[in-house]
C-alpha cells in the first residue's frame, strides 16, 4: 500500500473485500457497484439531452 | 512508361481502391447525421481515448521497469494511471457495446465492424489478465497460481504458461497491445467507410 503524503484513497481499501452471495451466485460489492454504474451510465446516455441538439419532435 | 502501364501498377491500383473506398472527406468528415447527436455515440471515442492513455502510461512504465514502479512515488502514480485508464477503457467499452447492440449497429453490411469490436474486447480481456500476472508482486503470484490450474484444466497451459513471467510480460506489452491497437484501427476505419448506421425505420404512424 502506498503510504505517506498525498490524497490517499477516497475509501479505506485496507481490508478484505466484501461479497454478496445468493445461492451459487457470488459477486464482490466492488464489481456489483461497477456493473450498476455501467447500467446507470448507459441509461443516462440514452436519455440525457445532448448539448446543441435541436428537438426534432418539437413541433408535432 | 506509358500511362496504361502506370495504371496497371499495383501502387496505382491500390491508391485508386483506397481513395474510392475511403475518400478524405469520409475519413475525416466535417458533419455527422442528426441522429448522431446523442451521448451514446460518445463511448467509442471515450474507449479510444482511454486506450491512448493506457498505451502512453504503459510505455512510461516500460522505461524504468518494475523496481521503479514499485518503489517511487512517481512510479506508483504512473502505475495507478495505467490501472485506472484500463478501468475507464473497459467501462466505456461495455457501454459502447451495449449501445451498439441496442441499435443493432451491425446492420447494412457492418458485420465486420461488430466482429472486430468483439475480437478487440476478447484481446483486451487477455491483455487485462496478462497485466495482472505481470505485476511482479504477491498479487500477481496469487493470481497466476490460481489461473494456472484453470488453464491446465483446458490443456492450454502447455502453450500459454501463466507462471512464465517472461512469456506473460511479452504478451502483455507487445502482442496484445499490438492486437488491440491494430484491431481498433481497422474497427474505426470500417465505421468511416460505411458511415454511422441509420436508426431503425419509424414503424408507427406519426400524425402530421
Ligand atoms: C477497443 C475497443 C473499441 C473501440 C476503441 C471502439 C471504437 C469505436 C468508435 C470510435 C466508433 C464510432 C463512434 C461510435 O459510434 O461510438 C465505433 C463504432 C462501432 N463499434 Fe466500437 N469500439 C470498440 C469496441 C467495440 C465492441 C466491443 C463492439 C461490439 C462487439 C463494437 C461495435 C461497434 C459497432 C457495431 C460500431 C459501428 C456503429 C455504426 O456504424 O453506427 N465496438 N467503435
Amino acid at each position: 500500500m502506498a503510504q505517506g503524503w498525498g490524497l490517499g484513497a477516497l475509501f479505506n481499501l485496507d481490508h478484505y473485500g466484501h461479497y454478496i452471495q445468493w445461492h451459487v451466485i457470488q459477486i464482490s460489492v466492488a464489481n456489483l457497484v461497477v456493473i450498476i454504474l455501467m447500467v446507470a451510465t448507459f441509461i443516462a446516455a440514452l436519455f440525457a439531452p445532448f448539448p446543441g441538439r435541436r428537438n426534432r419532435k418539437g413541433s408535432k | 512508361m506509358s500511362n496504361a502501364q502506370i495504371e496497371r501498377q499495383w501502387t496505382s491500383r491500390l491508391r485508386h481502391r483506397v481513395v474510392e473506398k475511403l475518400p478524405p472527406e469520409k475519413l475525416l468528415p466535417d458533419t455527422q447525421p442528426a441522429y448522431v447527436a446523442s451521448w451514446i455515440y460518445v463511448f467509442g471515442v471515450t474507449t479510444m481515448a482511454a486506450l491512448g492513455i493506457v498505451i502512453l502510461t504503459g510505455t512510461i512504465l516500460a522505461l524504468d521497469g518494475p523496481q521503479w514502479w514499485h518503489s517511487s512515488s512517481l512510479g506508483h502514480f504512473i502505475n495507478s494511471m495505467h490501472l485506472w485508464s484500463v478501468e475507464i477503457f473497459f467501462f466505456a467499452m461495455v457501454v459502447h457495446l451495449w449501445g451498439k447492440f441496442s441499435m443493432a449497429a451491425w446492420r447494412g453490411g457492418r458485420s465486420m465492424t461488430w466482429v472486430t469490436g468483439g475480437v478487440t474486447f476478447l484481446a483486451s480481456i487477455l491483455a487485462g489478465f496478462t497485466g495482472y500476472v505481470s505485476q511482479t508482486n504477491f498479487d500477481s503470484q496469487w493470481i497466476s497460481t490460481q489461473a494456472k490450474d484453470g488453464i491446465n484444466a483446458t490443456g492450454g497451459g502447455a502453450f500459454f504458461n501463466v507462471l512464465n513471467l517472461g512469456q506473460m510480460l511479452m504478451w502483455h506489452i507487445v502482442l496484445l497491445p499490438l492486437a488491440a491497437v491494430v484491431l481498433t484501427g481497422l474497427h474505426v476505419i470500417m465505421v468511416r467507410v460505411k458511415g454511422v448506421v441509420p436508426p431503425f425505420e419509424e414503424t408507427t404512424e406519426v400524425s402530421a
